[in-house]
């Protein structure tokens, strides 16, 4: 039954991608049910931007499906919830008017939601769905405030009719349905500070789940962003783009930030979600400045630039989830610090995981570095923007992008230095078993999903730009000549690109010196001895870098925001001061986020409800008394 | 197209063989400037030659990655030598990307050889990693941002585009801007290639290093390609130092004159890097590790001025 589910879910999958790519290609497509549901009835319309999320969506969950065969335990509701996750997030992008989004939408989040609760008796996960659900809600509340404005002005309840409609509006009004609806959507995609939610039950969620949670689920958001910015406002006032893109700076420095002192290697995963939306929307907020100063080229590189960072972050997100999920399923922990060893007993997952790891480093000639170079490209050429304070917002973006690559680097050696090199450091890690063939399959896929969208710059960007164009006012095929298909140029000459060619001459460079040495005689034997030990007797896991050391110096140098407390906890012997038996030392740290922001939110909510409950006396006759004072306080106003 | 891959193999010998004359220089001259004699500036070859001959000794701990790394990084300082304009303006890899690449392919070698310091079960790998990967990363701001006002002002962001624009304007480059960026970028060197005062090449003791406790459980021919790649490390940081900011000597066509020429030059420029590196070194005591950020946060400082300089002075 769970097989016959899950090969649904991927015949679906793959309809998505035909049915998208399609729309990405110009193809397009509406379905108008009137009846069907109220408030404008059910409308879908395909386009080349929606195409594109509905293909991201199929193509993901292909894989996911795959790996779920081999994985998931299928309980019904599971299979079922999931079944209608990957529907729902295929419809999002088709919805054509605000009640069918709010449907799909909303089918989507419930979904996900069930999924995040599958662990029911676990308090944590009972927390992490709690947190969702609130969390989601809020969004969604913005999200239809923001459409009902739009839909009040503009007299239609039809996307369509939006986009006509918008330049039409008056400026703060334009402004503040960008904010309720950028609020909303942003909420989805995880940008800090409304990140608090996806840390909490990104990882609580079956791994292929997770993996599509975090890989797309959240992606849509981002669709939400450029259709609000782009498509039915159709552009606005600077601050909108300087806003996206230094939220979008703030999420990537800070997710990454978090990542590196989280040793929960689920978590860790969606923290580096949190990082690489804020990415991807550098590169939608310089696509939205460019195209606010009439520079549509290099709007479209921006664009084009987020774009590909989307299928990117996809990809090796999707793989980085289902490879965790094999690992925790070997070990039966989430917890970095009793890994370790795993290179040896699960090689596939290792090499897969290690290709996944490359790639979210941004490390050439793989695709996280392509985007991750198309979004410096863009930034760089901000001095076409001649105000000071936009190029100033520019370098912070081009500054935190930076520090963010470093620092993402750094995280993954941890993540995969630790859970899969030395020695196991737990007798679940030094048991653990190489993860099933459909696990291995979905994996597998991704894996070198990331290599050709890393080595196919010149196929890939094209595509993209012809998703991008039609947002800006530009002509279907773009009026930028691309490169053959060895290089990309970008904006006639300012850089270009090629990944084959550092693929190839990598290749080489590998060679060569193998060669070399051994042409000239080089000592080709090699010895097997231990590990150097200063002299001690045996090498034990207990004398590894752990994790938390390995991510001590950040913590150090990034205090101000972990806020670490040290807490030193030594058992004395009870005979004398001088014998330990145990010392117990933890060096947490906390978000201030929860204890700044929503911390003072929650407890004036708690302080509402105690004054609140001064009326609550119980009495059915006071609740009358209530219900004709409301009644006759209405007919006065009326 | 011959001439063109020409030169860059003539590119990749002269980075390849004069890399550890580089080292060797510099350890020669700080030995001079604290009254030593020192070893003889060859000696690097040497130590390679002997280090190639032994046999290399791998931990059992260790898996692939660790066999394999010693080559991953040789690979990327030799394509960096490919893309880094050295002794012309347009190497033949030079379309392939610009200085992003330049510094991700640093961060290739960085991510390897860090994960092979993991590898060992040590806790001295581990250290040396964690310490290696908290600079590399708080480093790579700088270098961005710095570059940055660099193409800014040369209006492309091609390496070779760089060097020709300032080779033939080179008033463009008496400018404040320039040398804030110049300064920035040079500490980011010494940090990113493991020099005093973030790092110091010279020392075994365990508690004060970065690279060396990284690489420790190498040997043999192991040892000997990751002592090479990081000559070359040097090697080429001090190159784009010297051919992006004072690119005079250049040459913009592979030919032979032009090329020894171009050789000459930069031969001249590293010298003059080399004695400051050498005075930097002899001068400066190592930084405590966790002071190493504010110096970087310093670097950083200056690159961003340097960028605010641009926007405010055009």
């Amino acid at each position: 039954m769970a097989a016959l589910a899950y090969t649904l879910a991927a015949a679906l999958g793959l309809a998505a991608v035909a049915l998208g790519v399609g729309g990405m290609f110009g193809w397009t497509w509406t379905l108008a049910v009137s009846w069907l549901v109220p408030l404008g009835g059910l409308e879908l319309a395909l386009d080349p931007l929606g195409g594109f999320f509905v293909a991201l969506v199929g193509a993901m969950a292909v894989p996911a499906s795959v790996y779920a065969m081999g994985y998931a335990h299928g309980s019904r509701r599971g299979v079922l919830a999931y079944l209608v996750f990957v529907g729902a997030m295929a419809v999002v992008p088709l919805a054509a008017n605000v009640m069918t989004f709010a449907i799909a939408w909303e089918l989507m989040s419930l979904a996900s939601y069930f999924l995040v609760l599958h662990e029911r008796e676990a308090r944590e996960s009972a927390d992490a769905a709690w947190a969702y659900a609130v969390m989601t809600h809020v969004g969604l509340a913005c999200l239809l405030a923001g459409m009902l404005l739009l839909a009040t002005w503009t007299g239609s309840v039809r996307f369509a009719d939006w986009r006509l409609a918008a330049p039409g509006l008056a400026g703060p009004a334009r402004s503040l349905a960008f904010a309720l609806l950028a609020l909303g959507f942003a909420g989805k995609a995880g940008v800090i500070p409304l990140h608090v939610w996806l840390p909490l039950a990104h990882p609580a969620a079956p791994s292929h789940v997770s993996a599509l949670m975090s890989g797309v689920m959240i992606k849509l958001g981002v669709y939400g962003l450029i259709r609000v910015a782009l498509d039915w406002l159709g552009g606005g006032p600077p601050w909108w783009g300087v806003a996206v893109l230094l939220a979008g700076a703030v999420s990537a420095v800070l997710g990454v930030l978090y990542a590196l002192v989280d040793h929960d290697l689920k978590r860790l995963l969606a923290f580096h979600s949190i990082e690489n939306v804020g990415i991807i929307l550098i590169g939608l907020g310089a696509g939205m400045l460019y195209h606010g100063a009439g520079l549509e080229t290099l709007a479209l590189l921006g664009l084009a630039a987020a774009l590909y960072h989307t299928v990117n972050h996809a990809a090796f997100k999707v793989l980085l989830f289902l490879g965790a999920g094999a690992v925790v399923q070997a070990t039966g922990t989430r917890d970095m610090e009793r890994m370790g060893g795993l290179v040896k007993r699960m090689p596939w997952t290792a090499a897969c995981f290690l290709v996944g790891s490359a790639a979210i480093a941004a490390l050439p000639p793989l695709n996280g570095f392509v985007s991750e170079w198309l979004t410096f490209v863009a930034l760089l050429q901000s001095a076409a923007i001649a105000r000071p304070a936009i190029n100033l917002a520019f370098a912070a973006g081009i500054a935190g992008l930076a520090l963010t690559s470093g620092l993402a680097m750094a995280c993954f050696v941890k993540a995969y230095g630790i859970t899969f090199l030395a020695l196991p450091r737990s007798d679940a890690a030094a048991g653990a078993r190489e993860a099933g063939t459909a696990m291995r399959a979905g994996m597998l896929v991704l894996a070198l999903a990331c290599v050709a969208l890393g080595l196919g710059p010149t196929v890939v960007l094209p595509a993209l730009e012809r998703v991008a164009a039609p947002l800006l006012g530009l002509p279907a095929p773009p009026p930028r000549a691309l490169g053959d298909w060895l290089t990309v140029n970008v904006s006639g000459g300012f850089a270009s690109l090629s990944t084959l060619a550092i693929a190839a001459a990598l290749g080489l460079a590998l060679v060569a010196p193998l060669l070399g040495l051994a042409l000239a005689g080089a000592g080709s034997r090699r010895r097997l001895y231990e590990t150097w030990g200063c002299g001690r007797l045996l090498q034990t896991a207990r004398m590894e870098y752990t994790a938390t050391a390995f991510s001590n110096p950040f913590k150090r140098v990034f205090d101000f925001l972990y806020r670490p407390v040290k807490r030193l906890d030594i058992e004395f012997h009870p005979e004398s001061r001088f014998f330990v038996q145990r010392i117990e030392w933890t060096n947490p740290t906390r978000s201030i986020f929860e204890d700044w922001l929503y911390r003072p939110v929650l407890d004036g909510l708690h302080w509402a409800a105690r004054r609140a409950r001064a009326i609550q006396s119980g009495s059915a006759n006071l609740y009358l008394a209530y219900i004709l004072a409301a009644l006759l306080v209405l007919l006065v106003l009326a | 197209m011959t001439a063109a891959l020409l030169a860059g193999l003539a590119q990749v010998l002269v980075v390849a063989a004069g890399a550890p004359l580089l080292v060797g220089v510099v350890r020669t001259l700080k030995a001079r400037l604290v009254g030593r004699r020192g070893p003889s500036p060859w000696q690097p070859y040497a130590d390679l030659r002997k280090l190639l001959g032994k046999d290399a000794v791998v931990s059992t701990t260790t898996s692939w990655v660790f066999r394999a790394t010693p080559y991953v990084l040789a690979a990327t300082m030799l394509v960096t030598a490919l893309v880094v304009p050295v002794l012309v303006a347009h190497p033949p890899l030079a379309f392939a990307g610009n200085i992003i690449l330049v510094m991700y392919l640093f961060m290739l070698g960085t991510f390897f050889l860090a994960l092979a310091g993991l590898d060992a079960g040590s806790a001295f790998g581990g250290m040396g990693s964690s310490r290696e990967v908290a600079v590399a990363a708080l480093a790579e701001p700088t270098i961005i941002v710095a570059v940055f006002a660099l193409a800014l002002r040369a209006e492309t962001l091609s390496l070779g585009g760089v060097v020709e624009r300032f080779g033939r304007d080179p008033l463009l480059a008496v400018n404040p801007s320039h040398l804030l960026a110049f300064a920035a970028f040079f500490i980011v060197m010494l940090a990113e290639t493991g020099r005093l005062p973030v790092d110091n090449p010279a020392t075994h003791l365990e508690l004060t290093m970065i690279h060396e406790a990284m690489v420790l459980e190498y040997s043999g021919r192991y040892l000997a390609l990751v002592e090479w790649a990081g000559a070359m490390k040097l090697f080429v940081f001090m190159t784009l130092l010297a051919n992006l900011f004072v690119p005079a000597g250049v040459p913009s066509l592979a030919e032979p004159v032009p090329l020894l020429l171009g050789l000459l030059a930069l031969a001249g420029k590293l010298a003059v890097l080399a004695t400051a590196l050498a005075v930097v070194e002899t001068a400066v005591a190592k930084l405590r590790l966790f002071r190493v950020p504010e110096l970087l946060a310093g670097s950083f400082a200056l690159a961003l001025l340097s960028v605010t300089a641009v926007f405010l002075l055009r």
